[in-house]
Protein backbone atom coordinates (compact mmCIF):
# COMPACT_ATOMS: atom_id res chain seq x y z
CA UNK A 1 0.00 0.00 0.00
CA UNK A 2 1.58 3.20 -1.15
CA UNK A 3 1.24 6.07 1.21
CA UNK A 4 2.23 9.58 0.52
CA UNK A 5 5.11 10.56 2.70
CA UNK A 6 4.12 13.42 4.95
CA UNK A 7 6.43 15.61 6.89
CA UNK A 8 4.94 17.34 9.85
CA UNK A 9 5.90 20.86 10.68
CA UNK A 10 8.45 20.94 13.43
CA UNK A 11 7.66 24.24 14.97
CA UNK A 12 10.35 26.00 16.84
CA UNK A 13 8.82 28.24 19.45
CA UNK A 14 8.73 31.96 19.10
CA UNK A 15 12.12 33.21 20.11
CA UNK A 16 12.26 36.08 22.52
CA UNK A 17 14.91 38.72 22.03
CA UNK A 18 16.75 39.32 25.32
CA UNK A 19 18.27 42.68 24.53
CA UNK A 20 16.92 45.25 22.15
CA UNK A 21 19.25 47.98 20.96
CA UNK A 22 16.46 50.50 20.87
CA UNK A 23 13.42 50.05 23.02
CA UNK A 24 10.51 51.03 20.85
CA UNK A 25 7.61 50.35 23.13
CA UNK A 26 6.91 48.22 26.17
CA UNK A 27 6.00 44.60 25.67
CA UNK A 28 7.59 41.42 24.47
CA UNK A 29 9.89 41.38 21.47
CA UNK A 30 10.15 38.33 19.23
CA UNK A 31 12.55 37.31 16.56
CA UNK A 32 10.83 36.30 13.32
CA UNK A 33 11.88 33.15 11.47
CA UNK A 34 13.61 34.07 8.24
CA UNK A 35 14.87 32.58 5.02
CA UNK A 36 17.69 34.49 3.36
CA UNK A 37 19.07 33.58 -0.01
CA UNK A 38 20.82 35.32 -2.84
CA UNK A 39 21.60 34.96 -6.49
CA UNK A 40 23.96 37.05 -8.58
CA UNK A 41 21.65 40.07 -8.64
CA UNK A 42 19.51 40.05 -5.54
CA UNK A 43 19.45 39.17 -1.86
CA UNK A 44 15.99 38.01 -0.79
CA UNK A 45 14.71 37.96 2.78
CA UNK A 46 11.51 36.13 3.72
CA UNK A 47 10.26 36.67 7.25
CA UNK A 48 7.26 35.18 9.08
CA UNK A 49 5.52 38.04 10.85
CA UNK A 50 1.97 36.93 11.62
CA UNK A 51 -0.37 39.71 12.69
CA UNK A 52 1.72 42.54 11.28
CA UNK A 53 -0.08 44.94 8.98
CA UNK A 54 1.78 46.72 6.18
CA UNK A 55 1.53 50.10 7.88
CA UNK A 56 3.01 48.71 11.11
CA UNK A 57 6.08 47.28 9.43
CA UNK A 58 9.28 49.29 9.37
CA UNK A 59 12.22 48.32 7.21
CA UNK A 60 15.40 50.27 7.72
CA UNK A 61 18.67 49.94 5.87
CA UNK A 62 21.63 52.08 6.78
CA UNK A 63 25.35 51.39 6.75
CA UNK A 64 24.65 47.83 5.57
CA UNK A 65 22.58 47.19 8.71
CA UNK A 66 19.10 45.95 7.85
CA UNK A 67 16.49 46.30 10.58
CA UNK A 68 13.01 44.80 10.49
CA UNK A 69 10.47 45.97 13.03
CA UNK A 70 6.86 44.81 12.94
CA UNK A 71 4.32 45.90 15.51
CA UNK A 72 1.40 43.61 16.35
CA UNK A 73 -1.61 45.26 17.93
CA UNK A 74 -3.40 43.19 20.55
CA UNK A 75 -5.98 41.10 18.71
CA UNK A 76 -8.13 40.13 21.69
CA UNK A 77 -11.33 41.95 22.50
CA UNK A 78 -11.56 43.78 25.81
CA UNK A 79 -14.08 41.47 27.43
CA UNK A 80 -12.35 38.22 26.55
CA UNK A 81 -10.75 36.01 29.17
CA UNK A 82 -8.07 33.41 28.50
CA UNK A 83 -8.86 29.74 28.06
CA UNK A 84 -5.60 28.64 26.50
CA UNK A 85 -2.58 30.74 25.64
CA UNK A 86 0.25 29.29 23.60
CA UNK A 87 1.62 32.42 22.05
CA UNK A 88 1.94 36.06 22.98
CA UNK A 89 1.74 38.99 20.65
CA UNK A 90 4.46 41.56 20.63
CA UNK A 91 6.87 43.31 18.37
CA UNK A 92 8.88 41.41 15.80
CA UNK A 93 12.43 42.66 15.62
CA UNK A 94 15.50 41.46 13.79
CA UNK A 95 18.71 42.94 12.47
CA UNK A 96 21.12 41.72 9.84
CA UNK A 97 24.42 42.97 8.55
CA UNK A 98 24.57 42.79 4.79
CA UNK A 99 27.91 42.02 3.25
CA UNK A 100 27.16 43.61 -0.09
CA UNK A 101 26.22 47.05 -1.27
CA UNK A 102 22.50 47.34 -1.95
CA UNK A 103 20.83 49.56 -4.50
CA UNK A 104 18.61 51.46 -2.06
CA UNK A 105 16.37 52.87 -4.77
CA UNK A 106 15.32 49.47 -6.10
CA UNK A 107 14.41 47.72 -2.84
CA UNK A 108 11.08 45.97 -3.11
CA UNK A 109 9.04 44.80 -0.12
CA UNK A 110 5.71 42.99 -0.05
CA UNK A 111 3.72 41.58 2.82
CA UNK A 112 1.34 38.72 2.05
CA UNK A 113 -0.49 36.57 4.61
CA UNK A 114 1.91 37.57 7.35
CA UNK A 115 5.05 36.84 5.34
CA UNK A 116 7.40 39.63 4.34
CA UNK A 117 9.29 39.28 1.08
CA UNK A 118 12.12 41.74 0.76
CA UNK A 119 14.13 41.97 -2.45
CA UNK A 120 17.44 43.77 -2.09
CA UNK A 121 19.10 44.28 -5.47
CA UNK A 122 22.89 44.44 -5.37
CA UNK A 123 24.55 47.46 -6.91
CA UNK A 124 26.22 46.91 -10.24
CA UNK A 125 29.78 46.94 -9.00
CA UNK A 126 29.13 44.25 -6.44
CA UNK A 127 27.96 41.73 -9.02
CA UNK A 128 30.48 39.13 -10.08
CA UNK A 129 32.02 39.86 -13.42
CA UNK A 130 33.11 37.13 -15.71
CA UNK A 131 36.69 37.72 -16.66
CA UNK A 132 37.97 35.92 -19.67
CA UNK A 133 41.64 35.22 -19.86
CA UNK A 134 43.04 35.96 -23.22
CA UNK A 135 45.54 33.67 -24.72
CA UNK A 136 47.86 34.97 -27.31
CA UNK B 1 16.99 25.08 27.29
CA UNK B 2 14.41 23.46 29.48
CA UNK B 3 12.30 20.52 28.46
CA UNK B 4 9.06 21.96 27.20
CA UNK B 5 7.13 19.30 25.35
CA UNK B 6 5.24 18.05 28.38
CA UNK B 7 1.93 19.67 27.63
CA UNK B 8 -0.25 17.36 25.54
CA UNK B 9 -1.35 18.63 22.16
CA UNK B 10 -4.95 18.05 23.13
CA UNK B 11 -5.57 19.86 26.38
CA UNK B 12 -8.78 19.27 28.24
CA UNK B 13 -10.10 22.21 30.14
CA UNK B 14 -12.56 20.50 32.40
CA UNK B 15 -9.88 18.54 34.24
CA UNK B 16 -9.15 19.52 37.85
CA UNK B 17 -5.59 20.25 36.74
CA UNK B 18 -6.78 22.69 34.12
CA UNK B 19 -4.90 25.60 35.61
CA UNK B 20 -1.72 23.65 35.98
CA UNK B 21 -0.56 24.35 32.47
CA UNK B 22 -0.73 28.06 33.10
CA UNK B 23 1.19 27.73 36.36
CA UNK B 24 3.77 25.59 34.63
CA UNK B 25 4.19 28.13 31.84
CA UNK B 26 4.63 30.91 34.36
CA UNK B 27 7.22 28.88 36.27
CA UNK B 28 9.21 28.09 33.15
CA UNK B 29 9.04 31.68 32.04
CA UNK B 30 10.38 32.74 35.42
CA UNK B 31 13.19 30.20 35.28
CA UNK B 32 14.10 31.29 31.78
CA UNK B 33 14.35 34.88 32.90
CA UNK B 34 16.56 33.96 35.85
CA UNK B 35 18.78 31.83 33.64
CA UNK B 36 19.20 34.81 31.34
CA UNK B 37 17.83 32.79 28.46
CA UNK B 38 14.93 34.62 26.90
CA UNK B 39 11.82 36.22 28.22
CA UNK B 40 9.75 34.65 25.48
CA UNK B 41 6.59 32.75 26.12
CA UNK B 42 6.64 29.05 26.73
CA UNK B 43 4.49 27.67 23.98
CA UNK B 44 3.04 24.27 23.30
CA UNK B 45 5.85 23.22 20.99
CA UNK B 46 3.43 22.35 18.22
CA UNK B 47 2.33 24.09 15.07
CA UNK B 48 0.31 26.20 14.86
CA UNK B 49 0.35 27.93 18.24
CA UNK B 50 -3.20 28.65 19.39
CA UNK B 51 -4.79 31.14 21.71
CA UNK B 52 -8.31 30.55 22.91
CA UNK B 53 -10.32 33.18 24.71
CA UNK B 54 -13.96 33.47 25.64
CA UNK B 55 -16.61 35.99 26.50
CA UNK B 56 -20.23 35.44 27.49
CA UNK B 57 -21.36 34.36 24.03
CA UNK B 58 -18.38 33.05 22.11
CA UNK B 59 -15.09 31.27 22.15
CA UNK B 60 -12.38 32.86 20.03
CA UNK B 61 -9.61 30.70 18.64
CA UNK B 62 -6.62 32.45 17.09
CA UNK B 63 -3.77 30.69 15.35
CA UNK B 64 -0.54 32.02 13.91
CA UNK B 65 -0.38 30.49 10.44
CA UNK B 66 1.78 32.79 8.33
CA UNK B 67 2.11 32.08 4.64
CA UNK B 68 -0.82 29.69 4.40
CA UNK B 69 -3.53 30.42 1.89
CA UNK B 70 -7.00 30.32 3.49
CA UNK B 71 -8.17 27.65 1.05
CA UNK B 72 -5.36 25.35 2.20
CA UNK B 73 -6.79 25.28 5.71
CA UNK B 74 -9.29 22.65 6.74
CA UNK B 75 -11.33 23.49 9.81
CA UNK B 76 -13.96 21.30 11.37
CA UNK B 77 -16.02 21.52 14.55
CA UNK B 78 -17.99 18.74 16.20
CA UNK B 79 -19.72 19.41 19.51
CA UNK B 80 -16.89 20.82 21.63
CA UNK B 81 -13.99 19.78 19.47
CA UNK B 82 -12.30 21.94 16.88
CA UNK B 83 -9.82 20.54 14.39
CA UNK B 84 -7.40 22.52 12.33
CA UNK B 85 -5.44 20.86 9.55
CA UNK B 86 -3.44 22.05 6.61
CA UNK B 87 -0.15 22.13 4.90
CA UNK B 88 2.41 24.86 4.62
CA UNK B 89 4.48 24.80 1.51
CA UNK B 90 7.33 27.13 0.85
CA UNK B 91 7.61 28.00 -2.78
CA UNK B 92 10.76 26.84 -4.45
CA UNK B 93 12.84 29.56 -5.97
CA UNK B 94 13.15 29.15 -9.69
CA UNK B 95 16.59 30.60 -10.12
CA UNK B 96 19.71 29.10 -8.70
CA UNK B 97 20.14 30.64 -5.29
CA UNK B 98 22.38 30.03 -2.35
CA UNK B 99 20.83 30.03 1.12
CA UNK B 100 22.26 31.90 4.05
CA UNK B 101 19.45 31.02 6.45
CA UNK B 102 16.53 28.63 6.27
CA UNK B 103 14.48 28.85 9.44
CA UNK B 104 10.93 28.81 8.14
CA UNK B 105 9.37 25.38 8.50
CA UNK B 106 7.11 23.62 6.04
CA UNK B 107 4.99 20.51 6.23
CA UNK B 108 1.59 19.28 7.36
CA UNK B 109 -0.15 19.99 10.60
CA UNK B 110 -3.23 18.71 12.34
CA UNK B 111 -4.45 19.84 15.72
CA UNK B 112 -7.59 19.17 17.69
CA UNK B 113 -8.58 21.09 20.79
CA UNK B 114 -11.42 20.43 23.18
CA UNK B 115 -13.38 23.45 24.34
CA UNK B 116 -14.91 23.64 27.82
CA UNK B 117 -18.46 23.58 26.46
CA UNK B 118 -20.23 22.69 23.25
CA UNK B 119 -20.46 25.21 20.45
CA UNK B 120 -23.07 25.97 17.83
CA UNK B 121 -21.20 24.45 14.89
CA UNK B 122 -23.65 25.92 12.37
CA UNK B 123 -22.65 29.47 13.21
CA UNK B 124 -18.86 29.13 13.44
CA UNK B 125 -17.13 31.98 11.65
CA UNK B 126 -13.58 31.81 10.29
CA UNK B 127 -11.51 34.75 9.15
CA UNK B 128 -7.96 34.97 7.92
CA UNK B 129 -5.92 38.16 7.90
CA UNK B 130 -2.18 38.90 7.96
CA UNK B 131 -1.27 35.30 8.72
CA UNK B 132 -3.63 34.97 11.68
CA UNK B 133 -6.66 32.73 11.58
CA UNK B 134 -9.53 33.78 13.85
CA UNK B 135 -12.41 31.44 14.57
CA UNK B 136 -15.48 32.73 16.35
CA UNK B 137 -17.31 29.82 17.95
CA UNK B 138 -20.70 30.74 19.45
CA UNK B 139 -21.45 28.82 22.63
CA UNK B 140 -24.41 26.49 22.32
CA UNK B 141 -27.57 28.05 23.78
CA UNK B 142 -28.23 25.20 26.19
CA UNK B 143 -24.80 25.52 27.79
CA UNK B 144 -25.10 29.23 28.56
CA UNK B 145 -25.89 30.15 32.13
CA UNK B 146 -29.48 31.22 32.60
CA UNK B 147 -30.51 34.04 34.83
CA UNK B 148 -33.14 32.81 37.29
CA UNK B 149 -35.36 35.32 38.95
CA UNK B 150 -36.74 34.50 42.34
CA UNK B 151 -40.48 35.08 42.57
CA UNK B 152 -41.82 36.61 45.69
Amino acid sequence: MAREARTDIQKAEKVGVPTVPEQMRPGAVYSPSVDIFENDNTITVLADMPGVKAQDLKIDLRDSMLTLTGRVSAPDGAKESDVLREYQSGTFFRQFTLSEAIDQAKIDASLTDGVLRLELPKVEKARPRQITVRTD
Amino acid sequence: MLVRRVWPSRPTFDSPFGDFGEVRREMLRLLDTVAGDTFGDVGAGVFPPLNITQDDDNFYLRAEVPGIKPNELSISAVRNRVSLAGKREIQREHERVSYHRKERAEGSFNRTVTLPTEVDTERVDARYADGILTLTLPKAEETKPRQITVRT
